[in-house]
């Protein structure tokens, strides 16, 4: 049999608020909805569906399935995980359709997560927690931090280079009406900042957002007959590395705080997809915090080692530049959907409705989903 | 905040109220480890037993909150938490004074802040 090649054929979005004062599974509803409609679908084509939750934070596939009609459903993924799942999801979703499992599959992100339970600052569950709460070492940001510290005395960089990937994705934000953070932000602005967790200023930190995303993912023949160019899903990779630890914040075990997921599951990202780094036109790497944008950039060998700061600096990321990054302001200015937006934002790059912030080249994007020991990325590509 | 203990981390609570560092060590292949697990995650050997250690290293990294954010924690602000590597070659994780003096490579000396119910490893910086 030969695999069925997948695509992303639409993407839907909620508006992001500080307060929805809706339900989570509302929240969800609309923008799964949304996705569909904008694949040209209807929600009985749905035969697949995935998403993932912190802690109880949202809802499982079958509530949303039922509020839509949708289904019968074929395949189902809920997954106990954070920003590490998006592209996996979208992963597992291009296999099922690849297999034959399923024709048609929406992965969606769901949380009041302003309003309601707030991922930065749940106690997550397992062994680990016990070493950390205590002594006030409770907050995701934190974990962040401290590999930050370490990354940039070892790659001799500072707060200027993290200051420069807040500052560029404020611009792009300003070009994306969604996006929460639009007020122009330079480098004498951000230095004022006081530290939240030092090196952590508040523009190094994520705004949080109640909202939804989603995306729906089919076979690439069906694609071409729908309403936009398909974003051929051409790569998928999960990797946790060599002791990934007990739990969601313990890193104690792992050995090098410079190098994250993304160093360890390059090479096989970009081997599937039969391109190189050097390819790559957009990418959307995974940003909770600014420093998790230069340690993907250096992780995915789009730039050398240390060289990240300079990178942004240069304006290599401005969407003007040789590679656009995080084309819509990202987890930091758009607001945080977990990374769910970060992939939809590849999306509407590789299928060129990226409007005012469309990058010129968009043919091949790499994104990312994950911070710290694991994580996922995708490679999407135009339909050539 | 009480630590929420198991029965893999008993020995280093307890070790802890008695002003004693408690490590773990797998049998097998005699390498330590920290936090406390069932099995040995080099060579996944379920034989181990403990010993006390100095407690001595020196701050592989570390972070410095200046406001609250971690959940249940009042301060005082701003204080510095850090990953510390111990002479024993395992690292732990625990607040390090005066905040503000820790640096990486900066080398820590234990000392244990008792508490209502439990007992804090805490690190001095000495240069």
């Amino acid at each position: 049999m030969t695999a069925r090649p997948a695509a992303v054929a639409g993407v839907g979005f909620t508006d992001l608020t500080r307060a929805s004062g809706r339900s989570v599974l509302d929240l969800a509803s609309e923008a799964v909805a949304a996705a569909v409609a904008d694949a040209g679908l209807s929600p009985a084509d749905i035969d697949g569906m995935g998403s993932f939750m912190l802690m109880d934070d949202s809802v499982p596939c079958v509530a949303v399935a039922s509020a839509l009609g949708m289904g019968p459903l074929r395949v189902v993924l809920d997954l106990q995980l954070g920003g590490q799942a998006p592209c996996h999801l979208v992963w597992q979703a291009a296999q099922a359709v690849a297999r034959g499992d399923a024709e048609t599959v929406v992965v969606y992100r769901a949380l009041n997560g302003r309003s309601g339970a707030r991922v930065g600052s749940m106690r997550f569950a397992g062994m680990g927690g016990q070493y950390r709460y205590p002594i006030g070492y409770g907050a995701y940001l934190m974990y962040v931090a401290m590999w930050a510290q370490r990354f940039l005395a070892e790659t001799g960089q500072g707060a200027e280079d993290l200051g420069a990937v807040a500052i560029g994705q404020r611009r792009h934000a300003e070009r994306n009406p969604r996006a929460y953070r639009r007020e122009p932000l330079d480098l004498d602005a951000y230095l004022a900042e006081p530290f939240v967790v030092e090196p952590f200023r508040r523009s190094d930190c994520t705004v949080e957002v109640d909202g939804a995303c989603a995306v729906v993912v089919t076979g690439v023949d069906r694609a071409r007959d729908l309403p936009h160019a398909p974003a051929v899903v051409a790569s998928g990779c999960y990797r946790a590395g060599r002791r990934p630890g007990l739990d969601i914040g313990d890193h104690l075990l792992w050995e090098d705080y410079t190098r994250n997921y993304t160093s360890w599951l390059r090479e096989e990202l970009f081997a599937r997809a039969g391109v190189g780094p050097g390819d790559v036109e957009v990418a959307e790497i995974y940003d909770c915090f600014t420093s998790t944008v230069l340690m993907g950039l250096e992780g995915l060998g789009l730039c050398g080692r240390g060289e990240s700061g300079a990178f942004v600096r240069s304006g290599a990321c401005a969407l003007e530049g040789l590679l656009p990054t995080n084309t819509g302001g990202g987890l930091l200015a758009e607001g945080y959907l977990h990374g769910m937006n970060t992939v939809a934002e590849a999306v509407l790059q590789v299928q060129g409705r990226g409007g005012p912030r469309q990058a010129p080249r968009h043919e091949v994007a790499v994104v990312t989903s994950g911070a710290l020991m694991d994580g996922s990325a995708l490679v999407l590509t135009a339909d050539r | 905040m009480t630590p929420d203990t198991d029965i893999e981390s008993a020995p280093w609570w307890d070790g802890l109220r008695a002003h004693r560092i408690v490590l773990q060590r797998c049998t097998a292949c005699g390498r330590p480890r920290f936090p406390p697990m069932p099995r040995c995650p080099v060579c996944a050997s379920a034989a181990s037993e403990r010993f006390e250690s100095e407690g001595r290293g020196e701050i592989y990294s570390y972070v410095t909150a200046h406001q609250p954010v971690s959940p249940g924690y009042e301060g005082p602000f701003p204080y510095t938490v850090a990953t510390v590597e111990l002479l024993d070659g395992v690292r732990v994780l625990a607040q390090v004074e005066p905040a503000g003096a820790a640096g990486i490579g900066a080398k820590v000396v234990p000392f244990f802040v008792d508490h209502g119910d439990w007992t804090e490893l805490r690190y001095q910086v000495v240069g």
